[in-house]
């Protein structure tokens, strides 16, 4: 079977001055089409190096992503990002924020009416419609965060990037968006690749967990398939074997096998 | 916690503000409409606080002044007599006897009309050249070390080169004006374009932007506090180097105007010109910082 997101025995080394570390090595990893794949380490290992790399904001050193067999090196709209930090452009409103992609993507193929009513479904599908001439200083970290997802969503992305979507979230609101996201991943069969150092939410999210080791020369340790059916209930999970006995082993990786140990 | 409910629950939004306004009738979920009275009579005070402040300090310093220059011998006048002798100049700013016999009006706008010029240029080739140096390296290497030695050269000391050049009083004034503003924004535009978040820099790369849309949609926005900064440094400085070069190149402006009371010995009516240039270099700098509002829309610290 074809794989629909690839990479290819990816390496890379920073270089500063006369010294170079090497982040990643030997990363091979494919993904299939509607598949959640979350990436899990401990911090420092280069897992948001890593998806950097696959939305083509930083450069391979060695290897290659491809993307439905084609080779992407350059950032684009097929490989939407969802920022950690949001990135909302603070001076435009939340709709002014969505349609800034839309009118990227569907420049020529849809007309500006047609437009406007994509990027309202899209804040609809993240329920932010009713604040959409907000601006992200008036909206609590939860919802820029939302808007966030629907400007990713707004553009079609062959897959979807999650960079630690979650992490600047309080407990209760990121419980909530997980939910969010997994009624999305289900409704839109979208593909996904999210970095996170959560356990529970890697287990809870994806179809795989790849489990990487600390770096420098950080590598896939191992990867997980979670063979839970979907849809996921949070609750019922909680005392779900399956479940646990997925969550013991990617806690064993990262807490025996790979403890963290700080840089010098 | 209602915005919450009301995202997410519909069932339930109907009924939590409910409860709330019911528990606790005076929390913010009722309209904060005040009566008109009491609002106008809080924004009386308001205005009185920052008001009458000043109001007091000027009249003790005229007072002080009318003391001062008040006994025989002075070699200024006191602000009676300033009254007195300009009263005509104040009354009728509009009278056109031909040539440079004009009302302040007239100089006024004729320095307003230079400043204007050379500013509006200043801003555009500051803009220009500070996103230029702000965004290249290169740029910033070669440009950055002249452009610091140049912004040191007193305004002034470009007049002659430019009537050599332009052979005109007119266009060498505004160059003046153009020479001494774009220094302040060519630096502050280059500082804010290198401030901008790499957050705003992925977001366009993902939505792939064309280098003219990432210089309107984010450069400018992003950059706009610091811009502005230098648009206010600017636009402050070529009122002051107007009225400098006015008073070298002669003609209808405030600057000769001063001259020409001087040359004539009428005190009086340089006092009255200060008094103008002043609060016209005031308005010129609300003017800047209010744009500086309504186009950064209060985001700038975001």
């Amino acid at each position: 079977m074809q794989a629909y997101l690839k990479l290819d025995h990816i390496d890379k080394v920073f270089t500063r001055g006369n010294t170079s570390t090497e982040v990643l090595k030997d990363i091979s990893l494919t993904i299939d089409k509607g598949e959640y794949v979350s990436i899990i380490g401990h911090s420092g290992c280069g897992k948001s190096t890593l998806l950097n790399i696959v939305a083509g904001l930083t450069t391979t050193t060695m290897g290659c992503v491809l993307l439905e067999n084609r080779e992407v090196n350059s950032p684009g709209p097929d490989r939407a990002v969802v920022f950690q930090n949001h990135s909302l452009l603070p001076w435009l409103t939340v709709y002014e924020n969505v349609r800034l992609g839309v009118d990227k993507v569907f420049a020529s193929s849809k007309t500006r009416s047609e437009r406007d009513a994509w990027t309202m479904h899209n804040l609809n599908l993240v329920q932010m419609a009713h604040a959409k001439d907000k601006r992200p200083s008036e909206i609590s970290g939860g919802m820029k965060q939302r808007v966030g997802i629907a400007r990713a969503l707004a553009m079609e992305p062959k897959v979807l990037l999650l960079d630690e979507p979650f992490g600047a979230l309080d407990a209760l609101t990121r419980a909530h968006l997980q939910d969010s996201v997994m009624a999305l991943h289900q409704k839109l069969g979208n593909t996904i690749l999210m970095i996170t150092h959560d356990v529970d939410e890697a287990v809870l999210l994806s179809d795989r967990i790849v489990m990487m080791t600390n770096g420098p020369s950080a590598r896939i340790g191992e990867v997980l398939d979670v063979p839970l059916a979907r849809p996921r209930k949070r609750l019922e999970l909680a005392t779900n074997a399956g479940y646990l006995k997925c969550r013991q082993r990617v806690l064993e990786f990262l807490y025996e096998r790979h403890r963290f140990v700080e840089a010098a | 916690m209602n915005m919450h409910a009301l995202k997410t629950e519909p069932d339930a939004a109907a009924v939590a503000p409910a409860i709330v306004t019911a528990a606790a009738p005076v929390v913010a979920m009722t309209p904060k409409r005040q009566p008109r009275a009491e609002k106008y009579i809080k924004m009386a005070q308001e205005s009185a606080v920052r008001v009458v402040p000043p109001l007091i300090v000027l009249a003790l310093l005229i007072l002080f002044w009318e003391l001062v220059c008040q006994r025989a011998g002075s070699t200024l006048p006191p602000p009676s007599r300033v009254l007195q002798e300009t009263k005509e100049l104040i009354l009728d700013p509009f009278y056109d006897r031909g040539g440079i016999d004009k009302g302040l009006f007239w100089h006024m706008y004729a320095s307003l009309q230079r400043v204007a010029l050379g500013y509006s240029l200043a801003a555009i080739a500051g803009i220009a050249l500070g996103t230029l140096v702000g965004q290249s390296v290169w740029a910033m290497r070669g440009l950055d070390p002249i452009f610091q030695v140049l912004r040191t050269i007193p305004p002034l000391a470009w007049l002659p080169l430019s009537l050599a050049a332009f052979r005109d009083g007119q266009p060498s004034a505004i160059f003046v004006i153009f020479i001494t503003s774009i220094w302040p924004i060519i630096i502050n535009t280059a500082v804010g374009i290198r401030n901008i978040p790499q957050d705003y820099r992925n977001v366009a790369a993902v939505v792939q932007l064309n280098p003219l849309e990432f210089f309107w949609k984010i450069m400018i926005p992003a950059a706009a506090p610091y811009i502005f900064t230098g648009l206010r440094i600017g636009i402050g400085l070529s009122w002051l180097a107007i009225v400098a070069a006015e008073m070298l190149i002669g003609g209808v402006g405030i600057g000769f105007f001063i001259w020409d009371a001087w040359n004539s010995s009428h005190i009086s009516e340089i006092i009255l010109a200060l008094f103008y240039v002043g609060i016209i270099g005031f308005v010129l700098d609300r003017i800047i910082a209010g744009m500086a509002q309504i186009v950064t829309r209060g985001t700038a610290l975001n």
